[in-house]
């Protein structure tokens, strides 16, 4: 196995609601080049952990490490800042703004704009090259060129997902947390977006939560079994087929385990 | 580049040509208007500037403010205590300390109120207004609730601002300036930060922008400005009051941008306009027999406001574009 | 600041706390449950005070006005709410400022037309007028007492019908979660009608009680609305508990503020809130 550089990883994370905890000791590491999917029945705890990783919920206890910050506690704008994005399993949009403007706000964002400085207040927003370049290629690889004039809550659903994406995409971020992107997309559509994910592959740390087991055999490096907020398992994919505890613990919930 | 938006930040054709009519109206006016309109106007012009202040707030960022006359208030209060007694203040230094002193309250109140969301906010904006209330109502050093006047107009040395119609085109000035400016902004990067907070907070913040500062860096913005309506106003009427600072004028200020229509600021003077034009056309309503319908003028000034948020909630520019909508699509 | 000057003042700040929270209640209910913000609410205490003063006029007896009163105030609440409060539950927090807003004129109009612009005096009841000797000098009202035991009693009643009753269950349960009560075949109507006619009885029962003291003056809703505001935010959206303690805390900041420092009382309650939404922004016992 070449050397791995871990750009974000976590020991120990344990978020607990009351007395339920939905995420008990978790250790998960996100590696450049790699595509480390996440999968569990529902409730598992899945979005829970993603929350947990993008600074949206405050961990109970345990620690979260970003490339080489130890980044537990803090707020989800400073995590982002360090090259990190996240897109929703519910959209999570700027659903009156058009296509582009959401992805090009997206791109914009990696800007250093301080609020208080009066030459932003009269600068053209769109005449930011980069960021305008940035958003073009982000909505392309997403696949959204031809709906890039459209208002966001007009387009599908399915196109809203890409939507997600793309924003992800604009932000240029090394390290990404994808929280169901197939969700509500069609089968041509989803395999771009696995083609998408391949291509980002080289380039990016990939936390990858997915209930399409297609999509997520065709793709991950490393897959990561979640129960009841625990990891079941973890391994290479030949190794998560076959393992008979897996599927076990896939009878009897709604999600199959067919591969 | 961005598609139509329902918060109407383009405007459409019709609105462009009725700004610039209405321009080139303000502009004729002090050359067929008598000294009283002429003053009734350019107190049109001054509640214009402080209504499109609250609309960078509340139309752009979305912050519902039940107390942005306290910034207005504080300005006027400001040039009232600058300008000695016997002698004019000069306009460039006092325009600058009384802004500013504006901006300072709204930064400090900003600080302990943009942290706050939704109702609270509205709540605590109006909580801190009425502070300031009364920190210059109980306060006879502060003038008290008689408040305080003013005997002379800023000092402008070039131009004579004592002359009604002098003063009126530096408002007027002022107005298209302070509207250049938001329009401008409305498209910086900053705007469409404030845009973005206003549609989806959550989703800014996790794409990495510091929202608290944009919203900080917006509440005391607004609050400079409406401290330059302030400066104006007192610099016109020659006196200040607590009143100028009350709940009252706040809440004036949020019906002017309702009325007129949110997040463009043309909306803010169209709104400013109609909202004091309709207030006179109520107080000026003839007796109706015993029943003297003008004095009852908050009536009227109440059901109105309580029917526009029944039926046009978007105010006089989404009638406007909804009408124009509908005779572009007759003629398709 | 000797005992029996410190026991007064003590008890003053109790009663108007007390007071305070008869307003603070409904309106933290109504934001709580129904979200709907109501600047008009002051508006009810206001209708309180005037009826409270013509009824006793036309009835002749206080206690009577109060029971008639009462009543009225609860049936123009419900209307007010089916008529037009229901339909703006879901509305912008911008819209319902505005309404409410529109409303607290339209209200002040129709004091002005029923009941004309004078102020007037309410005549505390005779079996309520004596005072208890503290001091030789020094004694303290038994009405003020009887205003904060009123306030004590409907508090009492309001906490067990919250947490003991079955109404009071589904009311909690519509503040958690909506649709789910719906679901579960609870009238949520029926609860919101409910909810919004005990915030406003307990404004108008406060303005009726407080009459004799306070008078009646127009306006008088706008002023006390502010406070009213500011113990919500001290104690918390939604919750009745927040709204007492946040009520006592005003009471005594104010009445003492007033007596050790007079020039900046006007202020001190706002340092207050500015102090608690610095330490905790969504209040003292926010849901």
């Amino acid at each position: 196995m070449s050397e791995r550089q871990t750009l974000m990883s976590a020991r120990q994370l344990t978020k607990r609601f009351g007395g339920l905890a939905a995420v008990n000791d978790v250790n998960v590491d996100l590696w450049l080049g790699h595509i480390h999917a996440v999968i569990g029945p529902n409730g598992a705890g899945k979005s829970t952990l993603t929350n947990l990783l993008s600074g949206d919920l405050p961990p109970t206890s345990g620690t979260i490490t970003l490339d080489g910050h130890d980044i537990t506690g803090w707020t989800p704008e400073k995590i982002s800042r360090h090259r990190l994005g996240r897109s929703y399993q519910k959209t999570n949009i700027f659903r009156t703004f058009s296509v582009w403007d959401n992805v090009r706000l997206a791109a914009q964002s990696r800007e250093r704009h301080a609020p208080w400085n009066p030459l932003r207040w009269l600068q053209s927003a769109a005449g930011l090259t980069a960021v305008n370049q940035r958003c073009e290629r982000a909505i392309d690889l997403a696949g959204l060129t031809q709906r890039s004039q459209t208002v966001a809550a007009t387009i599908s659903h399915g196109e809203q997902r890409q939507l997600e994406i793309a924003m992800v995409l604009a932000t240029d971020a090394e390290v990404m947390l994808l929280d169901e992107p197939l969700a509500g997309m069609g089968s041509e559509e989803s395999a771009k977006m696995v083609e998408v994910l391949k291509r980002l592959r080289q380039t990016r740390a990939i936390l990858l939560v997915e209930h399409d087991m297609d999509a997520v055999f065709a793709v991950a490096d490393t897959i990561t079994v979640m129960v009841n907020g625990e990891v079941l398992e973890s391994g290479p994919p030949a190794q998560i087929k076959a393992s008979v505890a897996v599927q076990q613990a896939y009878l009897g919930s709604e999600d199959s385990f067919h591969v | 580049m961005s598609a139509p938006q329902t918060h109407l930040e383009i405007l459409p054709r019709s609105v462009q040509l009725l700004l610039v009519l209405g321009l080139a109206a303000l502009i004729a006016f002090p050359f067929v208007g008598t000294n009283f309109y002429i003053d009734m106007v350019n107190r049109m012009m001054i509640l214009a500037i402080f209504a499109m202040s609250l609309d960078l707030l509340q139309g752009v960022t979305g912050l519902v403010s039940l107390g942005h006359a306290a910034y207005f208030g504080i300005a006027g209060y400001a040039l009232a205590f600058l300008t000695p007694e016997g002698a004019p203040v000069s306009l460039y230094t006092s325009l600058p300390l009384a802004v500013g002193g504006s901006a300072l309250a709204a930064l400090i109140i900003g600080f302990l109120v943009v942290r706050t969301q939704g109702i609270y906010f509205i709540m605590v904006t109006m909580a801190f207004a009425q502070m300031v209330f009364f920190l210059f109502f109980d306060n006879k050093a502060l003038g008290g609730s008689d408040g305080l006047f003013l005997n002379f107009k800023p000092d402008a040395v070039l131009i004579d601002l004592e002359n009604k119609q002098v003063f009126y085109f530096f408002t007027l000035a002022c107005l298209v300036g302070v509207y250049a400016f938001l329009r401008r902004l409305l498209w910086s990067p900053f705007g469409r930060a404030l845009s973005g907070i206003r549609v989806n907070e959550h989703r800014m913040r996790a794409l990495g922008f510091g929202t608290f500062s944009h919203k900080l860096a917006a509440f005391t913005l607004a609050g400079a400005l409406a401290g330059l309506a302030g400066y104006l106003w007192a610099a016109q009427s020659g006196f200040v009051n607590p009143e100028l600072m009350g709940f009252h004028m706040s809440a004036h200020a949020i019906m002017m941008v309702i009325l007129g229509g949110m997040g463009n600021f043309a909306g803010a003077i169209i709104g400013a306009f109609s909202f004091e034009m309709l207030l006179h056309v109520f107080k000026d309503l003839p007796a109706v027999g015993n029943f003297e319908t003008g004095k009852h003028w908050q009536m009227w000034m109440g059901l109105f406001i309580v029917a526009l948020i029944v039926f046009a909630p978007k105010g006089i520019l989404g009638l406007i574009t909804r009408l124009f909508a509908r005779k572009e699509e007759r003629h398709e | 600041m000797d005992l029996v000057n410190f026991s007064i003042q003590l008890l003053n700040s109790v009663q108007y706390g007390l007071l305070l929270f008869m307003l603070a209640a409904g309106l933290t209910l109504i934001f709580g449950i129904m979200g709907v913000v109501n600047l008009a609410h002051g508006s009810f205490y206001m209708l309180g005070a005037f009826l409270a003063w013509s009824l006793s006029g036309m009835l002749g007896s206080f206690t009577l006005a109060i029971i008639v009163g009462t009543v009225l105030s609860v049936v123009f609440g419900l209307l007010l709410e089916k008529l037009l409060f229901k339909h703006f539950y879901h509305r912008d927090h911008l819209d319902q400022v505005l309404l409410t807003f529109g409303l607290i004129y339209v209200f002040e109009e129709m004091r002005s037309m029923l009941w004309g612009d004078d102020v007037h005096g309410v005549q505390i009841p005779e079996a309520l007028s004596a005072s208890i000797a503290l001091t030789d000098t020094l004694s303290y009202p038994v009405y003020r007492l009887f205003m904060s035991g009123v306030c004590l009693l409907l508090a009492l009643g309001l906490y067990l019908l919250i947490s003991k009753t079955r109404l009071g269950m589904k009311i909690r349960a519509g503040a958690f979660n909506h649709e789910m009560t719906e679901a579960l075949g609870v009238n949520i109507s029926l609860i919101h009608a409910v909810v919004f006619a005990l915030g406003v009885g307990l404004a108008s029962i406060a303005g009726m009680i407080a009459a004799p003291i306070s008078s009646v003056y127009p306006n008088m809703g706008s002023q006390v609305l502010i406070m009213c505001f500011v113990v919500v935010v001290i104690g918390g959206i939604g919750s009745v508990r927040g709204a007492l303690i946040a009520a006592l805390l005003v009471g005594l900041v104010d009445t003492f503020g007033k007596v050790l420092l007079p020039q900046v009382s006007g202020m001190l309650v706002y340092v207050l809130m500015a102090a608690v939404l610095l330490y905790k922004p969504e209040g003292l016992f926010k849901q």
